[in-house]
């Protein structure tokens, strides 16, 4: 009887244990209409980190009349990237977050993820490459700026960089050719940083440069530490650039890591990372247009009014005007780079449309993302499906890299993208 | 090793302390759990994640001593007591170890009808294993 008993309870653990990984079928998560599945949420939830691997002197893979180079190596953890107006390449380096262990899980979860990460230590820096001969191998290499606090977000307007901290915007005068800033940052905005458990800070000034605007993602994935830590988190601020004024322009978008401007239109966009646990096809991450005064929906629904039944007290005030994103990129992706193809991009079908780096999943069994992407665009929207730009980041079901920021340079027509597995800056460009 | 007599005492002891232990935490995990499913206070389901965390490791020590008495007590009078111990903690540690998984996920989630439900059933069982192991304590401690 108690052998039974035992072997039952053991075989129904098993089967929790092991419930659906995978993709029940095979959705199509792309597009303004991805098809979403019912929620699956299992006793633990499916999880596959691609344990890290070298590159052993391979590269990435670039479509045909395509090359990459590795621009630089042994960075401390890069993360996104600006071009200066000569050129200059900034590259910002560092890990944030300082959210407290509030369960067993959080411990527990904390050291699995680890598993796919680099060991090196965030640079809190931001390097400064040089390569004026345009051959894809800096002739300079600086740390252009010290003792920064996880810098993310960057953006250069007007004689001034702005520099994204995990707790406030930063803005330094800068002279053309500096090579090294050792003034301290004017802070111009104190951001939320209060746990941080998403710390990342996107930044991108829009087309008149008169305003900044800034990513800040949420403090939980679905709220569970509680609504009163999400005060101005899972939105993003438009800050005046003179005077640090800031407004919130769009709610409940729960992880917001890269901003643009879409060039023909000059509307604002962003990548969205959505939330976990609700199995390996749900919820698509997003690119999406941020409309001023509008809600995303975290963390009380998902894809516009897709309740997600977690979040108590439930506000079916808040859902009633949830908005669905525009573009769906798939589900886990972990978009985290976003950058428009400017004055005609590379030409061709890579002439109008967005770059996606995507850092890649954990939360399915099936690998998801570790590449970048592009998305077509026409008259401002995107148009199609997303087309794979560069792959090979992994390779046996390991990392070899994981995909960050990405970067267009309209001068020299390349594509910059920042690994922070590999701790590499890559170099897309045309060959010949 | 003598289970018997005044040289087993201290071991007996120890069990019967031990034995309170995921009772009481099982007991505060399901108080918690029951403020939680009340009030939606994110902070009560962190304490019983804790809580059932903390039950698990002692029925868990407890399991792994009362196999070793089941094998050492397989010939004497307290056969039958040593098995049903030993099988209440195992399925004790079980439901434990699946509500620890239930209170790891977001939110309502964590505790819902499933958590409180196991809950319940582990305090209960962990009442029964204490009930089972300090009458045994008490046979032995008479002979």
């Amino acid at each position: 009887m108690m052998r039974r008993l035992l072997a039952t309870s053991a075989l129904s653990l098993a089967v929790a244990v092991a419930a659906c990984g995978r993709p029940a079928e095979d959705l199509d998560q792309t597009g303004p209409n991805p098809q979403l599945p019912d929620r699956n949420e299992t006793l633990i939830p499916p999880m596959r980190i691609a344990s890290p691997t070298g590159w052993e002197g391979q590269l990435p893979t670039v479509p045909q009349g395509f090359t990459i180079t590795a621009m630089a190596t042994d960075l401390k953890i890069p993360r996104q990237m600006l071009v200066l107006p000569n050129g200059d390449i900034l590259v910002a380096e560092g890990s944030g977050g300082n959210a407290p262990k509030l369960r067993p899980k959080d411990v527990i979860a904390g050291v699995i993820k680890a598993g796919g990460k680099s060991k090196v230590e965030g640079g809190n820096r931001i390097t400064l490459l040089r390569d004026a001969d345009g051959d894809g191998t800096p002739e300079l290499r600086t740390v252009f700026i010290e003792n920064l606090d996880a810098p993310y977000g960057l953006a250069f307007v007007d004689g001034n960089l702005y520099v994204a901290n995990q707790d406030a915007l930063l803005r330094f005068p800068y002279q053309e050719g500096q090579t090294r800033i050792a003034t301290p940052g004017e802070v111009l905005t104190r951001l939320p940083a209060e746990v941080n458990h998403h710390w990342t800070k996107s930044l991108t000034a829009s087309a008149d440069g008169s305003k900044l605007y800034v990513g800040i993602g949420s403090n939980s994935n679905v709220g569970e530490r509680g609504m009163s830590v999400e005060e101005e988190r899972a939105v993003v601020w438009e800050i005046d650039r003179r005077t640090g004024a800031r407004r919130t322009i769009a709610t409940g978008i729960r992880n917001p890591t890269a901003l643009a401007i879409e060039p023909t239109s000059s509307q604002l966009w962003a990548v969205v990372n959505e939330r976990d646990e609700l199995g390996p096809e749900l919820v698509p991450d997003y690119l999406t247009s941020v409309r001023d005064g509008a809600f995303y929906g975290w963390p009380y629904s998902y894809w516009g009014r897709n309740v997600d039944p977690r979040v108590r007290p439930a506000r079916p005030d808040l859902v009633a005007r949830a908005i669905a994103p525009d573009y769906a990129l798939g589900s886990h992706v972990a978009a985290l780079g976003l950058s428009f193809a400017t004055n005609g991009g590379f030409g061709g079908r890579f002439s109008q449309g967005a770059f996606i780096g995507e850092h890649g999943s954990w939360n399915r069994q099936d690998l998801s993302g570790y590449k970048v992407s592009w998305v077509a665009f026409s008259n401002g929207r995107p148009v199609g499906r997303p087309v794979d730009f560069v792959t090979g980041f992994l390779a046996d079901g390991k990392a070899r890299g994981r995909p960050v920021g990405v970067t267009f340079d309209p001068q020299r027509r390349i594509l910059l993208i920042a690994d922070d597995l590999s701790n590499t800056v890559w170099r897309v460009a045309p060959s010949g | 090793m003598p289970l018997t007599g005044p040289a087993a005492r201290p071991l007996q002891i120890t069990r019967s302390i031990l034995l309170g232990f995921p009772a009481a935490l099982f007991f505060g995990g399901m108080i918690s759990d029951i403020a939680y499913l009340r009030t939606a206070v994110i902070q009560w389901t962190n304490f019983s994640a804790w809580l059932i965390a903390g039950a698990e490791v002692f029925t868990g020590i407890l399991l792994a001593g009362s196999a070793v008495s089941l094998v050492l007590q397989w010939r004497t009078p307290e056969r039958t007591s040593a098995l049903v111990l030993a099988g209440v903690l195992a399925i004790t540690f079980i439901i434990g170890f699946l509500n620890s998984l239930q209170h790891s996920r977001d939110g309502w989630s964590s505790v819902g009808a499933p958590g409180l439900v196991m809950s319940i059933v582990a305090t209960l069982l962990a009442l029964i294993a204490a009930w089972v192991g300090t009458s045994q304590a008490i046979r032995e401690g008479g002979r």
